[in-house]
């Protein structure tokens, strides 16, 4: 029996339920949802996009869902034992993929016409808003997990900014993986900007129990013309975690959208990005860190598709890998025909600590216009013998130097994440973690 | 006695390069070390300062009454050994704040020494920069990252100022440099000088001994200190070369 299977079934035997606990606007993708996945199944190995992670492992076990939407109690407060300050954010939880309404502030605090909060809610509230975007990036036909997300996720988060709306104030959605038994939880989230409009938002995915987790994650982001748009994604959970995301983002003309992804801690990850340059002179700024060891896994894939002219992309992701971490980093950059004077750089810099560490990297340039700036470039390494030596004879540990190094590594990164005190913050998370001082919690206080 | 070498073997990739090494440093000395190309004198300063990637076969090597050779690099350094790269190297993304605090603070940790407090350590790194004539915009950046060959060259006095060692190994510390930047890092060394520091200056050529002044000067050739005497040996190699004193050595041997 095919492993998807256990899902549809999963999936008749609980129709109703599943429908009752979500909004009509998601009901209604249902149906070609379970089409697509009975013709497509899951993603697996097979696939050129999951040849060095074998997520159908993931899928494999009998996970259960909170279908229900039974009420799990999480203690947030756990997640903010102390702040750290320098930036409030306006702060929403997810308690596993359920909205935390009760845990949110008042809504008066942002702008006028600004919805935030549940997606259920939403979709629920404003259906006719909520049905011209949910869905409509999200590939359902493309190996991946849009299919089975869009099966059974019932709730999330929604960002809506209205045209000509500034929300200064960073927004920050907490997600806490909580729960007695081992969970799938299947989430969504939708980031709508109209035209003009600007808005930071920073995720946090965090584990507080030590049970098994998969998560699907869909994120799809519209970003109007002239819109701005800061999204940070900072995953600090822990070995037993597993988690899918797929980042779908669209841009009209003349949009900026940053991406930052931080994997600080995890069990094994999967994060895909489907970014699209829609309308001319826009950009992307795309990164990534992934600081791990033991048997921690994460692979970033990504895809800029450079549709319109006069658009910059530009990629760093850099990985450090210690034990027997495996990283995976596979970027394509597309330049279709007509895209001209588009400027792409893509970089993936990985440094291995031991020789069991494994680091895939696999960046692609495919380009069909002629006046165009592109680069790519990807390197597998050690840390510098010649800058340890160095720092050695100037009297500084041999541990020390490793860390400096390290630090300095990834602080490239780091150095592109515009939000500043995020930027600060996570220095100091970064240093922690290579000094295997990170304990759970942390990352979800990062902006606070 | 600052230091004192005796019989050193070393090499590296198991090739010997050093064979047979005596030297002798007092406080208060500047050794000139010469020698042709290909002699072993960056492989005695790397060895010296423990580059992990020689190893010593043979002999001892006492500083300041300690086995250097059983202490590790960092321990080394605490203990006041310093070097000049010939080479400095580039460590993008550490600023030099950082790299300098972190060094004078592990050395002070090492000697059971207080951190020393952020006002007195910039009131110190104003100091040392002065002697070498370093911009402070240098210090924001990362170390060596986009420093001219003198930048860089005046960033080893310049941390050599700041770490206060008892000995000192200059590397070669005038290659690449032009005439200004040559004195500029000669005065510094020279201020820095003192009854209780040694200098040893390793160079190729007798220019940085015009305004290093060596109380001795050794000439090394095939890993062995071939000749020792003053310093007008280091005028006579200039003027001569090192052929004569090569044949010299080889007439002795018979």
């Amino acid at each position: 029996m095919r492993l998807e299977q256990n899902y549809i079934d999963l999936f008749s035997q609980n129709r109703s339920l599943i429908d009752g606990g979500s909004a009509g606007v998601m009901n209604a993708l249902r149906q070609r949802a379970l089409d697509c996945l009975v013709r497509n199944g899951l993603p697996h190995k097979g696939l050129e996009e999951y040849l060095h992670t074998d997520v159908v492992e993931w899928f494999k076990p009998d996970w259960g869902m909170n279908l229900a939407r039974l009420d799990m109690p999480v203690d947030f407060a756990q997640a903010f034992k102390c702040s750290v300050p320098n930036l409030s954010t306006q702060l929403y939880f997810l308690a596993n993929d359920t909205f935390a309404s009760s845990q949110t502030a008042s809504k008066n605090l942002l702008p006028q016409g600004v919805i935030a909060g549940s997606l259920k809610e939403a979709a629920t509230e404003h259906p006719e808003l909520v049905s011209q975007f949910y869905g409509k990036l999200a590939d359902m036909e493309k190996p991946g997990i849009a299919a089975i997300n869009t099966l059974f996720a019932q709730d999330g988060f929604l960002l809506y900014v209205p045209d000509g709306v500034i929300i200064e104030k960073p927004l920050q959605l907490v997600t806490l993986l909580s729960s007695k038994v081992d969970l799938m939880v299947n989430r969504r989230i939708l980031v709508v900007l109209g035209r003009e409009s600007q808005a930071k938002l920073l995720f946090c995915d965090h584990a507080l129990a030590a049970n098994q987790y998969l998560t699907t994650q869909i994120v799809e982001v519209f970003a109007d013309q002239n819109s701005n748009l800061e999204l940070y994604d900072l995953e600090e959970t822990h070995y037993a975690n597993r988690r899918i995301s797929e980042l779908y983002v669209n841009q009209e003309a003349v949009s900026s959208v940053e991406v930052d992804y931080v994997t600080l801690h995890n069990g094994q990850t999967r994060n895909s990005v489907f970014s699209t340059f829609a309308g001319r002179g826009s950009r992307l700024s795309l990164n990534g860190i992934a600081t791990i060891d033991k048997e921690q896994h994460v692979d970033n894939m990504t895809f800029v598709d450079h549709r319109a002219q006069d658009c910059i992309s530009n990629e760093l992701f850099k990985y450090v890998l210690n034990d027997s971490a495996s990283g995976v980093f596979a970027g394509k950059v597309l330049v279709r025909h007509g895209a001209q004077h588009t400027e792409s750089q893509q970089t993936n810099r990985n440094i291995c600590l031991t020789r069991q560490a494994r680091m895939y990297t696999q960046p692609q340039l495919e380009i069909y216009a002629d006046d165009v700036k592109c680069s790519h470039g990807a390197t597998v390494g050690q840390l510098d013998d010649k800058a340890m030596f160095y720092m050695r004879q100037r009297g500084i540990p041999e541990a020390e130097a490793r860390m400096m190094l390290m630090q300095a590594f990834v602080g490239e990164v780091i150095g592109r994440v515009s939000l500043e005190p995020l930027r600060d913050r996570l220095n100091r998370l970064v240093e922690k973690r290579f000094r295997g001082e990170l304990t759970q919690c942390e990352g979800c206080r990062a902006c606070r | 006695m600052m230091l004192k070498i005796e019989n050193l073997h070393a090499g590296i990739d198991g090739k010997e390069i050093l064979k047979g090494i005596n030297l002798e440093v007092n406080a208060g000395q500047v050794h000139a070390i010469m020698g042709p190309n290909g002699s072993g004198k960056s492989t005695m300063s790397n060895v010296l300062v423990g580059h992990p990637a020689y190893q010593v076969t043979e002999g001892k090597v006492t500083f300041k009454g300690m086995d250097l050779l059983a202490m590790s690099a960092e321990e080394r350094s605490h203990q006041g050994l310093f070097m000049s790269f010939q080479y400095p190297v580039e460590i993008p993304g550490v600023s030099m704040t950082n790299f300098m605090r972190t060094a004078i603070n592990e050395k002070r940790k090492a000697l059971g020494q207080q951190p020393l407090a952020p006002t007195e350590f910039l009131k110190l790194i104003k100091e040392k920069r002065d002697l070498v004539k370093l911009d402070a915009k240098f210090m924001n950046r990362s170390v060596n990252e986009g420093f001219s060959g003198g930048e860089k060259k005046r960033n080893e006095i310049f941390q050599m100022a700041m770490l206060e060692p008892s000995l000192s190994i200059l590397d070669e510390t005038d290659s690449g440099l032009d005439i200004d930047a040559l004195r500029i890092v000669a005065d510094g060394v020279n201020r820095l000088k003192s009854p209780e520091t040694s200098v040893i200056v390793i160079t190729h050529y007798q220019r940085l001994l015009d305004y290093i002044k060596p109380d001795v000067v050794h000439v090394l050739y095939k890993g062995r200190i071939i000749k020792t005497a003053g310093p007008e040996l280091a005028l006579e190699l200039e003027e001569r070369g090192y052929d004569w004193v090569i044949k010299e050595f080889e007439d002795s041997l018979g």
